[in-house]
């Protein structure tokens, strides 16, 4: 028994001097929660990433609107002890009132509308350089490697974190964000056989996670708290069909 | 606007002033007196003084004739006019247009003003009580013209106000001295029988030019507002702008940036001092050859930061065609508001909506992009989707209701809503299937109706009943229909939103 528990400590131990050769800095953990529970885990350390770039790839509008769900969910515990969001977008489509319904006060974040793609980017990359600011999300349909290294050094400085939800996007090239994240809706949690749309509930997956492992799991918004539950790597996504190069 | 004046005529100032300082003096005769061509005339009266008959410009030795106990002071050159001007500036609490008349008068511009004081009645009586409490016996009056007010004031019953348009019926019944003239000529008219103003105004004016000269019709047009009349302020309205003119004209985008940088430090300083912040600047460049390039920043709030100003301009400098070089730059502030003294602060919790680096970037995203949207919502209290938010007035702007949360709303909404078809058996339950985007969709799931009627004092229209249903594969919708449920035809269905 005890050589198990040995053996387990040192394989973290080993974990844990790869990163450091890999240069990444542990994270220690702070005063926020994420309060991701499961979905944690799969990051290196336990903890959920912040002061970094997170990607959700989006296909249709349903899944838009998961995903912004998700990342409401996710804002909730970032500014829940205070902080300005902004969002970044070619659309208004985003309705303010809803994102309530997963604990984030609409007037605390700033919504900005911009035509052109190249104006999305730089206000994102504006935005995560600015230290007044918690968070930023930025809708957009593609953004290559070199604009993303861009966005991620503009984060190491200021320590804003950046969701980039990417809405049909064209081509999946390498990105230097730290998570890949898709989101589905599945059918709604309802207690027994009542009636109605119970609470939502999504299928989680991150697709690459940086120094991480990739999983999936089915995650529900319960009580004002994310309930996630593993699933098994699904054999075929059609983000693992879809890779291609450049 | 209709301009109001006020004018203000301080009949014993300077005896006023003296007794203020010496209270013993109040009941006594008092006069000051300087020479004139060799002999000592009488310059200011007190009250007790006038009584007696003595006026100003009287010879001492008459007057000490008239009143043996009489109190003679030596008067100083331009004492008169400094205290005049002093109190001048006391004015400016009233308004910020204020004028000193070389005989004696204060002269207020009080256009927009008055209201501010509750109408022209209470300010009138609010600055003769001030300036009773502080000793001063004062006469105004208050006229759309500063011929008609002098005349109420110095003639006039005080504490009159002349209607807008009333000053002529006013005028007609006064005395012709109440017209500013001089006196040989006011002496003139006398001799001649005119004792009205109305007995001038009866003679065509040809006749009275080649009489009396050009000055007594000017003065009567000005009395009547039929010809304008301006007041030179005791401190001029200084418009907010610099001006940079050049040694060599200027071509590089170096250069111009410097030159704004120099610019934005004088006027920021000037904005800093008066607790002031722009929110608007205009840049002309004066090119050699004779044209004029502007280009213009905005900001969200008040701003007097020479580096954030700078940073906005700094966008904007490429739009700049030099030429042949600038010579001289002129920088206006158009538009100024009060700013919020700059506070460091301590913690930032809720409050840090009110922080300027965010403030500064949205200036920064306005200046790139001149048609981007920057908006902050608030609840409003509708039910009507479309109309639940409202747009912030400002960052710092609170809520005055709560956002609701005890019915389902779609994270993204479609605007305006897009018809769908639906195969809906049973009337107000919801459709078994819908298609849209030539996709069907199978409902498994929902909730409803939640009918959301028209406000009808905002528009006219059909109600709603919207349904919250789930699809096979869990996909999420929010839809409605137009209107009540008709046997005979079809209904309209409208897919509204995408629920997370």
């Amino acid at each position: 028994m005890s050589a198990s528990v040995e053996k387990s400590m040192l394989i973290a131990d080993l974990q844990h001097q790869i990163l450091q050769w890999q240069g990444f800095k542990q994270i220690e953990k702070k005063d926020y929660d994420v309060g991701l529970g499961e979905l944690e885990k799969a990051f290196p350390g336990h903890v959920f990433p912040v002061g970094t770039l997170h990607e959700f790839m989006s296909e249709n509008n349903e899944e838009d609107a998961a995903s912004s769900g998700f990342i409401a969910a996710l804002l909730s515990f970032l500014i829940q002890k205070g902080g300005v969001g902004l969002w970044i977008s070619s659309s208004s489509q985003l309705f303010a009132p809803s994102i309530k319904l997963f604990g984030v006060d609409p007037d605390r974040i700033i919504f900005v509308q911009m035509e052109k793609h190249k104006d999305i980017l730089w206000a994102l990359e504006e935005g995560l350089k600015c230290e007044g600011i918690r968070v930023v999300i930025a809708e957009v349909q593609d953004i290559d490697f070199v604009q993303s290294r861009r966005l991620q050094l503009a984060v190491e400085k200021s320590k804003v974190t950046g969701f980039v939800l990417r809405l049909k996007p064209r081509f999946l090239g390498t990105t230097i964000c730290a998570a890949r994240w898709h989101i589905r809706s599945l059918p709604s949690h309802v207690q027994g056989d009542m009636p109605g749309v119970g609470f939502p509930e999504w299928e989680v997956e991150l697709l690459k996670v940086r120094n991480g492992s990739p999983s999936r799991w089915q995650v529900g918004w319960r009580q004002n708290q994310l309930q996630a539950k593993r699933l098994t790597l699904s054999s075929d996504p059609i983000y693992h069909a879809k890779r291609k190069v450049g | 606007m209709v301009k109001r004046y006020a004018v203000l005529w301080l009949p014993f100032l300077l005896t006023d002033w003296y007794t203020k300082h010496n209270p013993q003096l109040a009941d006594i005769p008092v006069v000051f007196a300087m020479p004139v061509r060799g002999r000592m005339c009488v310059t200011a009266v007190n009250p007790s003084a006038a009584q007696y008959g003595v006026t100003p410009n009287m010879v001492v030795a008459d007057a000490r004739a008239a009143i043996p106990q009489l109190e003679v002071l030596q008067d100083k050159p331009l004492r008169k006019e400094r205290l005049l001007k002093s109190m001048g500036l006391w004015c400016m609490r009233y308004t910020p247009m204020v004028s000193v008349d070389t005989a004696g008068y204060l002269i207020l511009d009080i256009t927009g003003c008055a209201h501010l004081w509750g109408g022209e009645e209470t300010y009138l009586q609010e600055i003769h009580l001030q300036l009773k409490q502080r000793g001063y016996e004062v006469r105004i009056g208050i006229a759309s013209t500063i011929g008609a007010a002098w005349a109420i004031a110095r003639y006039g019953q005080h504490g009159t106000i002349i209607r807008d348009n009333a000053q002529q019926e006013i005028l007609s019944i006064m005395p012709i001295a109440c017209l500013r003239l001089e006196s040989d000529l006011l002496e003139r008219l006398k001799k001649l029988g005119f004792r009205t103003v109305a007995s001038v105004m009866q003679i065509p004016p040809q006749v009275l030019k080649r009489r009396f000269g050009e000055d007594l019709i000017k003065r009567v047009r000005q009395a009547l507002g039929k010809e304008e009349e301006f007041i030179a302020p005791l401190k001029p309205v200084i418009p907010y702008a610099e001006r940079l003119p050049c040694l060599e004209p200027i071509k590089t985008a170096k250069g111009i940036e410097m030159a704004i940088e120099k610019l934005l430090d004088m006027l920021c300083k000037r904005l800093i001092g008066e607790g002031k912040g722009l929110r608007k600047a205009k840049l002309s460049c004066y090119r050699v050859d004779g044209k004029v390039k502007y280009i213009e920043i905005g900001t969200n709030r008040a701003s007097a930061h020479v580096k954030h100003l700078a940073g906005l301009f700094k966008q904007k400098i490429p739009t700049i065609a030099p030429g042949w070089g600038i010579e001289v730059f002129v920088l206006e502030a158009p538009k100024v508001e009060d700013a919020v003294p700059v506070q460091e602060l301590l913690w930032s919790g809720e409050g840090s909506l009110d922080n300027d680096a965010l403030a500064e970037l949205l200036d920064r995203f306005k200046g790139r992009d001149v048609t981007c949207r920057i908006n902050r919502f608030l609840p409003d209290e509708h039910y009507w989707p479309e109309r639940s938010i409202k747009l912030a007035g400002c960052l710092t702007e609170k809520r005055t209701t709560a956002w609701r949360t005890d019915r389902p709303r779609p994270t993204r909404l479609l605007d305006p809503p897009h018809p769908i078809e639906v195969s809906a058996p049973i009337p107000d339950y919801p459709p078994m299937l819908f298609r849209y985007k030539e996709k069907v969709h199978l409902i498994k799931k929902a909730d409803g109706p939640e009918r959301i009627e028209r406000e009808w004092w905002i528009e006219q229209g059909e109600h709603r009943d919207y349904y919250y249903v789930e699809d096979d594969k869990g996909r999420r919708y929010w839809l409605f229909r137009l209107g009540h449920y008709q046997g005979d035809r079809s209904s309209n269905w409208y897919l509204h939103g995408f629920f997370a």
